[in-house]
């Protein structure tokens, strides 16, 4: 685990996870049979920050556990893999290849997701410290209800376990936004979107506060949006939007 | 496939008149015969499965999520039936991913409350006759396929479901995990099956669901398997 060695400070980034640590970033070498080991990264606020919209016990165990299972489980493939390039087992890598994308999609989904939540009574949580985004949403639905609203649908149209995303589409110079819903835990890359702020429903992300009454859930969840994020990630790049992933290397 | 869990309010007074049809004809109900799916009384209480599975998650289990499949399931099969009336294709299309998904979770829910039993009534008795013969010539011993099985319910990436299915056209036995709630229809004949929704499991078990695999081999009912075995 070379990650452990370069370990060099732990600062705050772009996007309003203070305490963070950050490692360099090291080349990946299948070659020597390593592989990147993926760490949890610490939640920016209490677990019972979010009450009473999202109870201390949920986030515990969404975050120590459920997220924390996702990196374990991804860090073994990651190893596997490594190990069956550096043998040219391609029959291994191929079996892998849904393993890693469930484990990293879970990593990827609820690193993003811990970061678009806020403290309900934080500043972060009102629409206002989203401007620009906020009149890119009016201009798409007509106004924040019918967006909120479009929102909610699709979240609650989800068949089984997955996630409602509010995504920047970039196609060439134009940029529009959508409402997208991806199943399980399958993430939200390639394609041109920038993941601006996600909801999980899983039934692990609600159940044991609002057991089956996930509209409850689905109206409560505005009240913990981190807007500011969702700003940063709206006028960043990909590349921004995911740079909480190096940090938990 | 048999249910008799599986009735339309139709079939129910049916029953009372032709009581011995009822068994073989559950699902045919469900499919062909006009009149409302309505949500199964359990064939024991809330509590009996405890502590495999707590009171609390069987009530929500049955009276909330089961009931919701059964009335959205009435619900988009009346919007189906309108728009084959009106010849609109496209509509009926649209509509096909809603019927598989709620009738396929009213279909496996009946047919999971029918596959598990109180200790008291038989649950957790290993098979015997055809059935466990065919376990035991295709996994070697009842213990070796319980952990094949729960393997396959750990693999579930999302929510579905595992289950023990019969091929129609070999007879031979398979274990299948099936997405959300598609039901086990066609080439296939269920067994026995085994939810791993987290709200099977969740307000018990939380995050730990190899206890709720483990534990739920204490309640499942194999006379019930055995008859849905062919």
């Amino acid at each position: 685990m070379r990650g452990i060695s370069s370990l060099l400070f732990c600062f705050l980034p772009l996007l309003n996870a203070p305490g963070t640590c950050a490692s360099e970033q090291q080349p990946f070498e299948f070659g020597d049979m390593s592989a990147p080991q993926y760490t949890l990264p610490p939640l920016p606020y209490a677990y019972d920050a979010l009450e009473p919209h999202i109870s201390a016990q949920i986030m515990e165990l969404h975050h120590g556990k459920h997220h924390q299972t996702y990196i374990t489980n991804l860090n073994a493939a990651l190893k596997t893999q490594a190990e069956a390039v550096h043998t040219s087992d391609i029959t291994t890598q191929v079996s892998l290849q849904q393993g890693i994308k469930f484990n990293a999609g879970g990593h990827i989904n609820h690193s993003l997701f811990w970061q678009n939540l806020a403290p309900a009574s934080s500043a972060d949580a009102k629409t206002s410290s989203a401007p620009e985004l906020l009149k890119h949403i009016k201009a798409t639905w007509g106004d924040e209800a019918k967006f909120k609203e479009a929102f909610n649908a699709a979240l609650l149209s989800i068949q089984g376990s997955g996630w409602g995303w509010l995504v920047k589409v970039e196609t060439g110079k134009e940029q529009r936004l959508a409402i997208i819903t991806t199943k399980d835990q399958d993430p939200v890359v390639g394609k041109g979107e920038v993941p601006i702020y996600g909801v999980d429903m899983w039934e692990h992300a609600y159940y044991l506060q609002y057991l089956n009454g996930k509209a409850a859930y689905v109206q409560n969840i505005w009240n913990v949006i981190n807007w500011k994020t969702a700003e940063e990630r709206y006028l960043g790049t990909r590349a921004d939007a995911f740079e909480i992933l190096k940090a938990s290397i | 496939m048999n249910s008799t869990l599986l009735r339309t309010s139709a079939l129910r007074s049916a029953a009372r008149a032709t009581a011995s049809t009822v068994s073989r004809a559950g699902l045919a109900g469900t499919t062909f015969i006009r009149g409302k799916a309505t949500l199964p009384d359990l064939p024991y209480d809330y509590g009996a499965l405890e502590p495999s599975i707590s009171g609390k998650i069987m009530e929500l289990h049955h009276k909330n999520h089961h009931n919701t499949y059964v009335t959205s399931f009435n619900t988009f099969s009346e919007q189906i039936a309108e728009a084959k009336q009106k010849s609109d294709i496209a509509a009926q299309i649209a509509l096909q991913p809603m019927i598989n998904f709620h009738g396929g979770g009213h279909i496996n829910h009946s047919l999971f409350w029918e596959n598990l039993a109180p200790t008291s009534q038989g649950g957790g008795e290993p098979p015997t006759g055809a059935l466990s013969k065919a376990i035991n010539d295709s996994y070697g011993s009842l213990d070796a396929f319980k952990e094949k099985f729960n393997a396959a319910l750990a693999g579930v990436q999302g929510s579905g479901w595992t289950w023990l299915v019969q091929d129609v056209q070999t007879g031979s036995l398979q274990i299948r995990s099936y997405a959300n709630q598609d039901p086990v229809v066609g080439q296939f004949r269920p067994v026995l099956g085994v939810d791993t929704w987290e709200h099977a499991y969740y307000l018990q078990y939380q995050n730990r669901k190899a206890e709720y695999y483990k534990a739920i081999w204490n309640v499942i009912n194999w006379k019930a398997a055995e008859k849905r075995f062919q």
